[in-house]
């Protein structure tokens, strides 16, 4: 609550609300706690609720007819006071091997960057990394706090396929390919841990508004752990987060 | 109405290109990244859904390329609906937007396309595959299979003949097709063009190119853009993008949730159905209306 907040028709079933642009975990929280007070209202005719940096976008079952009247009831959820919305978040601890036959670009980013492979390891491994939102893939995870000495732009000519679990720096940003896809992010890493997996009862175990803390691990740990996730006997590290 | 409440199948003999499985889509998945999918025309869906008197979130099995051939493993009722692709049974040519009584071992087969660009078959009861979060749509890592497969034995139910007496027809909107007129509102960052781009936006005929399938439609032509991307937001099936390089892609049921390309138009179902019938090349343009 008290963040500046602007509402706009998004087509005629949905309604856009937009924070300042900016990327700030201020505003992510305050867009965390509107998203539970919506979503905990119930309401069947809201049909989807999508989180953006520094925005919702409140999809409705049915078209609009009363544009003013929905857009005061959302303003009041917004307004309610109710401790009880915050969550405490989670630190997940996500083992990652950055041995270069994973971090197939490693090795050419250590010649742009000029830092040593053992330096962008380390650089990467130590920040602690909030998650925004999930969006572009089923379970890819939109993380914010990337050191910029890592910041590296895409490569000219995105690989077809990229490995399910790659660890990989695009841009400002740093992320773990979900599933097997085209991608253009530089490579550094992967992770065994799955990141959507539609048989279990929560197909995705984290959260926005989470953290991801990136622990480094040595191909054979890799491949016990492979091993694991796949018989479900594998269960991923967490602690909470005290702000 | 009463049917036997055991399933038996519709067996994929030839699989086709790109044929799947779909009903109204999975809604309230977008904070795991999962997208709304459901069949592209849900008009014609629809109409094959209500003349069988299936419930409408019934699942039909949508036709994007044609050649393909099914055998009904029982008797039943089926209808198609949406774009013509010359369908049989046996040797016989049926009519789109009919109930059918089918036979066991009949071939239903679907040839060349003849106009719009996909097609929908329901079987009465609706078909009983998977369901995966609430929906039987396909999709890739949700659901186990993302196409038809030939050999592939599709649940469905089935009906004794004369089940369904009544022969209730319905009359098609041929404009669905044809029209060349594509309904669309402002999208969140419309007013942030510059009015050449909004005028071209406007009042330029489009084109759907080759690059076009269940995610998105690129259009050929291109709108010269200098105004940086946002920050990664909302997108949804009917936002049409505007890319840094200037493309024009009109998103469908299968994109993703999130985006950072301008949203500059937003259509409406009836407009995401009606160029969901639209194959490359066809043109149109948008035209603007107030919300």
């Amino acid at each position: 609550m008290g963040h500046k907040t602007t509402y706009k028709p998004y087509g005629d079933s949905a309604i856009l609300i937009d924070w300042h642009a900016e990327i700030s975990i201020s505003i992510s929280n305050d867009i965390l706690e509107f998203y539970k007070k919506i979503k905990d209202l119930k309401d069947t005719n809201i049909v989807e609720v999508i989180i953006g940096y520094s925005s919702l976008t409140i999809v409705f079952k049915k078209r609009i007819t009363d544009y003013f009247k929905e857009v005061k009831s959302l303003k009041e959820v917004y307004n309610l006071k109710d401790i009880s919305f915050k969550r405490t978040p989670f630190i997940w601890q996500i083992p990652v091997c950055y041995d270069v036959d994973f971090g197939k670009d490693l090795q050419e980013m250590s010649n742009i960057t000029k830092l040593e492979i053992s330096e962008i390891i380390t650089l990467h491994s130590e920040k602690l990394y909030r998650v925004y939102f999930i969006g572009f893939l089923p379970g890819f995870c939109y993380l914010g706090g990337l050191n910029e000495r890592l910041f590296l732009e895409r490569k000219p000519n995105p690989r077809l396929h990229v490995a399910k679990g790659s660890v990989a720096i695009g841009g400002k940003q740093t992320g773990i390919y979900p599933a097997e896809s085209a991608g253009g992010w530089n490579i550094i890493g992967k992770t065994p841990v799955d990141f959507f997996n539609v048989c279990l009862e929560h197909p995705c175990f984290v959260k926005a508004g989470d953290f991801i803390k990136f622990i480094t691990v040595g191909k054979e740990e890799f491949f016990q752990i492979e091993k694991e996730v796949k018989d479900t006997s594998y269960e991923i590290s967490k602690v909470l987060y005290n702000a | 109405m009463k049917f036997l409440k055991f399933y038996t199948m519709l067996k994929v003999l030839k699989a086709g290109f790109f044929n799947t499985i779909q009903d109204k889509g999975r809604f309230g998945y977008a904070a795991m990244g999962v997208p709304v999918s459901g069949a592209m025309d849900s008009y014609s869906s629809d109409i094959a859904n209500s003349i069988l008197n299936n419930s409408l979130e019934d699942a039909v099995i949508e036709i994007t390329f044609g050649n393909c051939k099914f055998q009904l493993l029982c008797d039943t009722f089926i209808c198609v609906s949406g774009g013509g692709f010359s369908v049989k049974i046996n040797q016989r040519l049926i009519g789109l937007n009919k109930k059918i009584s089918v036979s066991k071992n009949d071939i239903l087969s679907f040839g060349n396309l003849n106009f719009g660009a996909r097609c929908y078959l329901a079987v009465s009861g609706g078909i009983k595959s998977e369901v995966k979060l609430n929906s039987r749509s396909f999709y890739k890592g949700v659901t186990k299979n993302t196409v038809l497969q030939n050999g592939m034995d599709i649940p469905i139910l089935q009906r004794s003949k004369g089940e369904f007496m009544s022969n209730s027809s319905i009359k098609i909107n041929e404009a669905h097709f044809s029209s060349k007129e594509i309904k669309c509102y402002k999208g969140p960052e419309f007013d942030l063009l510059h009015s050449d781009q909004q005028k071209d936006l406007i009042e330029r005929l489009y084109s759907i190119s080759k690059n076009a399938n269940r995610m998105g439609y690129q259009l050929n032509e291109t709108i010269p853009n200098n105004i940086p991307s946002i920050l990664t937001s909302a997108v949804m099936p009917g936002t049409v993008q505007l890319t840094p390089s200037g493309n024009l892609i009109i998103l469908m049921k299968d994109c993703q949730v999130t985006g950072g390309y301008l949203r500059v138009l937003q259509l409406p179902e009836a407009a995401i159905n009606c160029i969901a019938q639209k194959s490359t090349n066809s043109q149109f343009h948008f035209v603007l209306e107030d919300l």
